[in-house]
């Protein structure tokens, strides 16, 4: 294809050249809203007609492990918005750098979660494992507290999977970024990473309160 | 024209707001305002939430400095998930016999 410096054929100028790399990456994402969406769906409708046993079972769920990985993976954004920061003003050594700091704060945010999962394991709160909600528990409460945890798994579990994906593109990108191939000119990858990046961070953002939060009180 | 580039000094200020806003979410979490109006609990952390996405969505996704077709990408995904769920619970709240 015919190519003159970063700029492809087919575009007049570098700016149009990234606006529609962009566009197609918020199109990628809008597609991600609805394909979450219909879990936040199935979510919304369970909890009106189950609001007690969705209660119950959302209390026995570490408040304290949710809120350090809601600041661990909120962090990992900031990273992630100065990596392309950097990429922006040519600062190549601190690409790397920022995108390390994100690829960390992701893998701890991962590795929180394993611990969670674990702590849900050993209580027999995993759906379908000889689950088991509290002792005495009714025969009611415990298939419904089995559904909020079959939303639970999915919900957390489809997000951490997105997280995993994210952590392979970052270390494409470090691996990238560390022979100079990002620059004022061309940073599309960083910055559509960048995106997808935020996208999951926004989804744990109503995960966090939905799953953690809403029934604390009492 | 070249692309936006915002200031550090802005990413650090929406960070600093993104953590108020996690530590409000989990105080309100735990005071009981349901007493006062039922389902407020609910109210205010998705209140919250959406605050905080709407900051990560305009500063550090760069909403606010986006052409106008970008805008319109987002809106658009925003009201198609208003629709299927809207219409999802305005049936399921309104099924006397379940």
């Amino acid at each position: 294809m015919h190519r003159t410096g970063e700029l492809y054929g087919q575009f007049k100028t570098i700016e149009q050249q990234r606006e529609t790399s962009t566009l197609g990456m918020w199109i990628f994402l809008a597609t991600e809203v609805l394909f979450f969406g219909g879990l936040f769906t199935t979510y919304t409708v369970n909890r009106a007609i189950h609001p007690v046993e969705f209660a119950e079972a959302s209390k026995t769920i570490k408040l304290s492990l949710g809120a350090v990985n809601t600041v661990v993976l909120i962090a990992s954004s900031l990273t992630m918005a100065m990596a392309v920061w950097s990429s922006q003003l040519g600062k190549k050594k601190l690409i790397t750098v920022f995108l390390i700091a994100t690829l960390i704060l992701g893998s701890v945010f991962l590795g929180i979660k394993g611990i969670e999962y674990h702590e849900k394991f050993v209580e027999h709160h995993v759906p379908g494992l000889n689950f088991s909600f509290e002792p005495g528990a009714s025969v009611d409460m415990n298939a419904h507290a089995q559904l909020f945890f079959s939303l639970y798994f999915g919900m957390t579990g489809l997000h951490a999977l997105h997280m995993i994906i994210g952590a392979g593109l970052l270390i494409w990108l470090i691996k990238e970024s560390l022979k100079g191939r990002f620059t004022p000119l061309y940073n599309t990858p960083v910055e559509n990473v960048g995106l997808y990046w935020h996208f999951v961070d926004i989804v744990w953002i109503y995960l966090f309160p939905l799953l953690y939060l809403i029934d604390r009180h009492k | 024209m070249s692309e936006h580039i915002v200031p550090l000094k802005v990413y650090f200020t929406v960070f600093s707001a993104l953590m108020i806003c996690t530590a409000l979410t989990v105080f309100a979490a735990e005071l009981d305002l349901n007493a006062y109006f039922s389902g407020l609990n609910i109210i205010v952390a998705l209140v919250i939430a959406s605050f905080k996405a709407s900051l990560v969505v305009l500063y550090f996704m760069h909403l606010r400095y986006s052409p106008k077709r970008t805008q319109l990408v987002i809106a658009a995904s925003v009201f198609w998930l208003a629709i299927m769920l809207l219409m999802t619970m305005s049936d399921y709240i309104s099924r006397p016999w379940s």
